[in-house]
């Protein structure tokens, strides 16, 4: 059997994603192997473990410093739970976390305390994740004092000069939370989790509970915090516009795994897994002008708890060229174009063989399936 | 230009209070619109501008200490709602006007099947047996795309999934064929690729069955996509009225235009979103003369001294914005007052 060049090209990139998939030299700052995180179905009296949910399956992915990295997806597809088993607030059932070198799943106590004053977390809801009965100044200095980098009245300073870094102002640390707007809530949220001066904050749908108006106000208070820090940011968000505008690099997720990896700007420009391209075809446009056609999915999100087999994605999938072998083959996330990864077989190039996928049932060959980007050039005719 | 139909409601100067022991909470302050016949009329606006409480006024849901003003009138199919005896509305809530909620699972009862349900709104509103009111209620599951309605018909809410409960509402505001359904932030709590789906089968039906929708939202996306004509509201007032082309081509307020440009777009990159600086002030305390004059790039004096009226901007478009008197402005913004006093959102 003679292999055509494109493969045996994409199998050396594969190699070179396998091994880090960054180039810098310096590594990444982040480095997530093959992270699963499964939730047991307890049943009856006696708790029998009866399945499990399988919140995360098998993830994998590099965040270089000072990068943003999005996770989108729908409601259950794991993005939450992916980053809170990256701070190790949620214990991962398998995989391996490397953050800045160090194997954070084998660390002990005091020494995961020490690399948790590193990896902060802002939370979505910024009302229930402040305590009502703490002035905001007493929450922002928690952090400074368990992780005991200034006392009294240096701690003081720190706390002024936080809420002026967020817009607030330096004399609100004596008020509580009720008596702040969501907008400000949000941004007293961001100034605790940088009150430990941290070099990587899990940003877990910051802004989705806010306003437009007070949204945009966050998504540039972050940027500008990014950029001043350098910091490196794991933002999880459903909302394919805002990020678009946050990230570098954007990884979809649908039933606990990535389907689709890129650059922020390949993956809007010419998405190729057929679940991206409805994700983002569904996206309403605030132009009444643009009448796009639609992908519109048909059914549900199966339940985790018993994912289809094969591709996750294949009972709802439009590809033109979805086969039995999409039920059978679980599709490696493999490099399409540079730095473009997609698991889907049908989609060429693939390293899963045309013979393969006819031993699997397959009838249809694969065949390059790009319809969102054929209304996007039309549109801009 | 054809001479518009009558409206089917015509909210006039609608005020609701809330009057608290502390303060009055001026939720909705004046606010004038209307529907017509089997059109799709979006109101849109951001937390607190009063777009709920205006749609439970319509369906004069308000508890104490909430109250709707003297002077408000809802005129619909010749009636004034606002002075309608209980009797009375109670057969035109369900069946002449319907809502469909934000949160499916909170509006549905967790201990009835969903088929009992929307049959539960046949039976209290027309006659027939049980047996045609499930009937109906099937018939009605199957037109809003629910696979084996039959069967769905016998489950309870928790055994399905949130788009399949928001299509469950939409049975039972659907189902006594209503001339007007108020559908708030009908799509919110649900998925993009769910979200898609709802507005399409809104819209369907809508067509089908000739029905008004007053669609209450604060995506200006789902609006430019579904609505054929759009009030924007803002601190409990209408701030800005067009049909949508005009709406989304030459807005006029500038809270409108502030809006637009702080929604980060799929088909355009910027490095740093446009803000509206500031945050919307609480309903006890709105500012005199212009209520957005504070976060505004282009107020000056009158705009402080005077409460702005509804300009006529052209045949179908009002701004509640003195831009209107003097237009060469819009060409000199200026940091707004909030950001001149540094006070943040």
């Amino acid at each position: 059997m003679t292999e055509p060049s494109w493969m045996s090209d994409t199998r050396e990139r594969i190699r070179a994603v396998e091994s880090g998939g960054t180039s810098e030299k310096s590594g990444p700052l982040l480095s997530i192997r093959n992270l699963s995180k499964h939730f047991p179905i307890k049943r009856g009296l006696l708790g029998r473990t009866a399945g499990a949910v399988r919140a995360v399956n098998d993830v994998s992915f590099d965040i270089a410093r000072g990068e943003t990295l999005s996770l989108v997806g729908e409601s259950g597809c794991g993005k939450t739970t992916t980053g809170r088993s990256i701070l190790r607030l949620i214990e991962p059932t398998e995989g391996r976390i490397d953050f800045d070198g160090r194997d954070i799943r084998r660390l002990g106590a005091s020494a995961l305390r020490a690399v948790r004053r590193e990896m902060q977390i802002i939370f979505q809801d910024p009302v229930s994740s402040l305590n009502p009965r703490m002035t905001i100044g007493a929450a922002i200095r928690e952090g400074i004092r368990i992780h005991r980098l200034a006392e009294g009245a240096a701690a003081n300073a720190i706390v002024k000069r936080l809420l002026e870094e967020v817009g607030l102002r330096g004399e609100y640390a004596t008020r509580y939370p009720h008596e702040f707007s969501g907008g400000q809530r949000q941004r007293i949220g961001i100034a605790r989790a940088l009150a430990v001066e941290p070099r990587f904050i899990v940003c877990d749908e910051p802004v989705s509970a806010l306003d437009v108006s007070v949204q945009a106000q966050v998504i540039n208070l972050l940027r500008d915090l990014q950029r001043d820090r350098q910091l490196t940011y794991l933002f999880i968000a459903h909302d394919l516009s805002v990020v678009k505008h946050m990230s570098d690099r954007v990884a979809v997720m649908y039933l606990g795994k990535i389907l689709e990896l890129a650059s922020a700007e390949d993956l809007y420009r010419e998405p190729m897994m057929p679940y991206t391209q409805a994700l983002l075809s569904a996206v309403p446009v605030p132009d009444p002008r643009i009448r796009k056609e639609r992908i519109l999915l048909q059914g549900d999100v199966p339940s985790p708890a018993s994912p289809p087999p094969g591709c996750v994605f294949h009972p709802r999938c439009h590809h033109p060229a979805k086969d039995a072998a999409c039920a059978k083959i679980v599709p490696p996330l493999e490099e399409k174009a540079p730095g473009h990864f997609v698991a889907c077989i049908k989609q060429p190039p693939t390293l899963v063989s045309w013979e393969q996928q006819q031993e699997a049932g397959g009838v249809n060959p694969p065949v390059r399936y790009l319809p969102v980007v054929e209304q996007l050039s039309r549109s801009d005719n | 230009m054809n001479e518009p139909p009558a409206p089917l409601l015509s909210v006039e100067n609608l005020s609701t209070w809330f009057h608290t022991p502390a303060a009055i909470a001026k939720s909705v302050d004046g606010v004038s619109f209307s529907v017509a016949p089997g059109e799709m009329l979006g109101i849109v606006g951001e937390s607190g501008c009063g777009k709920s409480v205006t749609a439970l006024s319509i369906l004069r849901l308000i508890q104490q200490p909430g109250r709707i003003e003297p002077g408000s009138r809802i005129m619909f199919e010749g009636n004034d709602l606002v002075t309608l005896d209980d009797s009375a509305m109670r057969h035109i809530r369900g069946n002449r006007i319907s809502m469909i909620f934000q949160e499916p699972m909170s509006a549905l009862n967790p201990v009835f099947t969903v088929g009992d349900q929307v049959a539960e709104v046949v039976r209290i509103h027309g006659e027939g047996s049980r047996k045609d009111a499930w009937k109906r209620a099937v018939e009605m599951l199957s037109l809003t795309g629910i696979p084996d309605p039959e069967e769905r018909a016998r489950q309870y809410p928790h055994q399905l999934s949130g788009g399949m409960r928001q299509r469950v509402l939409i049975a039972m505001a659907l189902v006594m064929n209503p001339a007007l359904v108020i559908a708030d932030e009908p799509t919110t709590a649900l998925d993009v690729t769910i979200q898609a789906q709802i507005l399409e089968l809104l819209v369907d039906l809508q067509k089908r069955f000739g029905t008004s929708i007053l669609l209450i939202t604060h995506d200006l996306g789902v609006v430019a996509e579904t609505a054929s004509r759009v009030v924007v509201m803002y601190c409990g007032e209408v701030v800005e009225e067009a049909d949508v082309e005009t709406l989304f081509s030459a807005a006029h307020h500038p809270y409108t235009e502030g809006l637009m440009q702080a929604m980060p777009q799929l088909g355009e990159s910027r490095d740093r979103l446009n803000v509206i600086p500031g945050s919307v002030p609480p309903p006890t305390d709105w500012p005199s003369g212009c209520r957005f004059r504070d976060r505004c790039k282009y107020s000056w004096e009158l705009c402080e001294q005077q409460h702005p009226p509804l300009y006529q901007i052209s045949a179908a478009h009002t701004s509640r914005c003195h831009l209107a008197l003097e237009p060469e402005r819009r060409a000199h913004p200026h940091p707004p007052l909030v950001e001149q006093l540094g006070v943040p959102a």
